[in-house]
C-alpha cells in the first residue's frame, strides 16, 4: 500500500511516496537522498538516526513515513547555514569530537535539541541527554567537552 | 500492510473490530516497530490513534488528573503540576528509553507492549490508578493492576484499546515513589522495579500503602502484604524489615542474562526498602 505524504523538510516543503512499513528513516535515505541521516541499529537504542519532529528530538528509525504529513522535520542538512558551520558543528570539529563519524549527525541533533531547551546544561545534564546516542569511537568525553564549549560560547554570543 | 489514522473512537473501533486479519494499535511505536522490522509480528492493519484527542490530553478532573494513553514521556514531564502530584508514575515513565525514546513513548503502549518489566506500570498500579477501555459496547474501566495478564497477554480484546489513564485526587501528605535496579545507569531494562504509594496521618503515621514490584513475575505484582507491612507504622526499621519480606516473598522471577532467580528475590527487597523511603520523604513534605 503506497501512500503520498508531504511534510516540511528543514524548512522545504517535500512530497514522498512510501509504503507503510518505510520509517522516515527510509523515506529521509531511499525516497528524498537524504542521506545525511545514518542507519545505526535501526531499533531506537543508537540515536544514529536521530531527527527533529515539530521540535522534538525522536529517532526517524522508530517512527513511519507515512505518520509525517503536515509535520516539520529538521535533519542534519538543515544546520549549517548555507557554507557557514552551526556552532555545535564547528566546536565538535575543534575539539575533534569525532572520528569515524557515523553517530555524528545523530550526536549534533540531539545536542542541538538540548541547547535550545537549556542553554547552560551540567556535565551530568549533558550525558543523560545524549545517553541514547552511542559512539564507538571516541569514548565521550570529546562530545560532552565540545557540547559544553559550545554552550558556553553561545551565551557569551 | 494498510495504516489508518482515524480522528474518533468511534472510527478507530470500527477499523479494528471489522479487519479479519491481525491489527496492531499504533501510539509511539517504539515497541511497535521494532516488533515489525523484526518480524515478531507482521500485522495486516495499524490503526494509528495519535490523530484522536481524547488519547492526546491531560486534564484535570475531579481532584486527580486523567492523562490520554498516547501522551509522551516527553509530554508528561513538562506537565509541572502532574509531576509535582505524582512523581513516582512520572519518573517510572521517563526512565522508558533514551531522551529521543521519550519523544515518542508512551504509557498506553508501555502497558499494551505486555512486559513484566515495564517501568511505567508499577507507578500506575501503585497509584491505583485506572484505565479507561474503548470497545464495540463503549467504553469499560479497569484497574491496571487487570490489565496485564502474562507476558504479551492483555485483558483488552482484539478491537479495544485504552484512551486514558485516571490518577485519583490526592489526601494530603501522600507521596509516591518508583526506582529499578538495572545494571548500568542509563538505556536498560528493570531486573526489578518497585513502586510505592503512601499517604500518612498528621503524625507521619502510614494510613495507606500500595506496593507493587515489576520484573519479578510474569506480570506486575501488586503486592498487598508488602503494602499491610507498613500501615500504622512511621516506616521504621520494624515496618521495613516486614516489607522486605514480603517483597521477596511475593517474588517468581525467571532466570536470564540481567539477573538470576535468586539475585531477583533478594534484590526486590532492598529495592521495595529504598523505594518505600523516597515516598515517605516525599509524603512528609507534602
Amino acid at each position: 500500500m503506497k501512500h503520498h505524504i508531504s511534510f516540511t523538510l528543514n524548512g522545504d516543503p517535500v512530497e514522498a511516496l512510501c509504503d507503510t512499513d518505510q520509517t522516515l528513516l527510509d523515506v529521509l535515505r531511499d525516497e528524498l537522498d537524504m542521506t545525511g541521516t545514518k542507519e545505526g541499529c535501526a531499533t531506537g537504542d543508537c540515536g544514529a538516526c536521530s531527527v527533529s519532529v515539530d521540535g522534538r528530538l525522536v529517532c526517524s528509525c522508530l517512527m513511519l513515513g507515512v505518520e509525517m504529513n503536515g509535520k516539520k522535520v529538521e535533519s542534519i542538512e538543515g544546520m549549517a547555514d548555507g557554507d557557514k558551520l552551526h556552532p555545535l558543528q564547528q566546536k565538535f570539529l575543534e575539539h575533534a569530537a569525532l572520528q569515524c563519524g557515523i553517530c555524528t549527525p545523530g550526536v549534533l541533533i540531539a545536542a542541538k535539541s538540548l541547547l535550545e531547551r537549556n542553554p547552560d546544561p551540567t556535565e551530568t545534564e549533558v550525558r543523560y541527554w545524549l545517553a541514547g546516542n552511542l559512539c564507538r569511537c571516541t569514548g565521550y568525553d570529546k562530545i560532552i567537552r565540545a557540547v559544553l564549549a559550545t554552550a558556553a560560547d553561545m551565551r557569551g554570543a | 500492510m494498510k495504516y489508518e489514522a482515524p480522528q474518533t473512537l468511534d472510527a478507530a473501533v470500527r477499523l479494528l473490530a471489522s479487519e479479519s486479519g491481525q491489527a496492531k494499535v499504533l501510539a509511539g511505536g517504539t515497541d511497535l516497530l521494532v516488533q515489525i522490522k523484526t518480524d515478531v509480528i507482521e500485522p495486516d492493519l495499524l490503526v494509528d490513534i495519535k490523530g484522536i484527542g481524547e488519547v492526546r490530553q491531560i486534564t484535570e478532573e475531579n481532584g486527580g488528573f486523567r492523562i490520554g494513553a498516547a501522551v509522551t514521556g516527553a509530554e508528561l514531564e513538562e506537565n509541572a503540576a502532574l509531576v509535582n502530584t505524582w512523581p513516582g508514575v512520572i519518573e517510572g515513565a521517563n526512565l522508558i528509553g533514551s531522551t529521543q525514546v521519550q519523544g515518542r513513548a508512551t504509557m498506553g503502549g508501555n502497558l499494551c507492549n505486555g512486559s513484566p518489566a515495564a517501568d511505567s506500570v508499577p507507578g500506575l498500579i501503585a497509584a491505583g490508578a485506572t484505565a479507561t477501555i474503548v470497545g464495540p459496547g463503549g467504553t469499560r474501566e479497569l484497574p491496571v493492576e487487570d490489565i496485564m495478564l502474562a507476558p504479551r497477554k492483555l485483558a483488552i480484546a482484539k478491537d479495544e484499546f485504552i484512551v486514558s489513564f485516571y490518577l485519583p485526587a490526592r489526601p494530603a501528605h501522600s507521596g509516591d515513589a518508583y526506582l529499578r535496579f538495572i545494571p548500568r545507569t542509563e538505556m536498560d531494562i528493570a531486573v526489578v522495579g518497585a513502586g510505592v504509594n503512601l499517604t500518612l496521618d498528621e503524625a507521619g503515621k502510614i494510613t495507606a500503602a500500595r506496593v507493587v514490584l515489576g520484573a519479578v513475575a510474569p506480570r506486575p505484582l501488586l503486592v498487598p502484604e508488602a503494602g499491610e507491612a507498613l500501615i500504622g507504622s512511621t516506616l521504621d526499621e520494624a515496618a521495613l524489615g516486614k516489607l522486605a519480606t514480603a517483597a521477596s516473598a511475593a517474588c517468581n522471577p525467571i532466570d536470564d542474562k540481567r539477573g538470576t532467580i535468586e539475585y531477583r528475590t533478594k534484590v526486590a527487597a532492598v529495592i521495595a526498602r529504598r523505594t518505600a523511603e523516597i515516598a515517605y520523604q516525599r509524603a512528609r513534605s507534602n
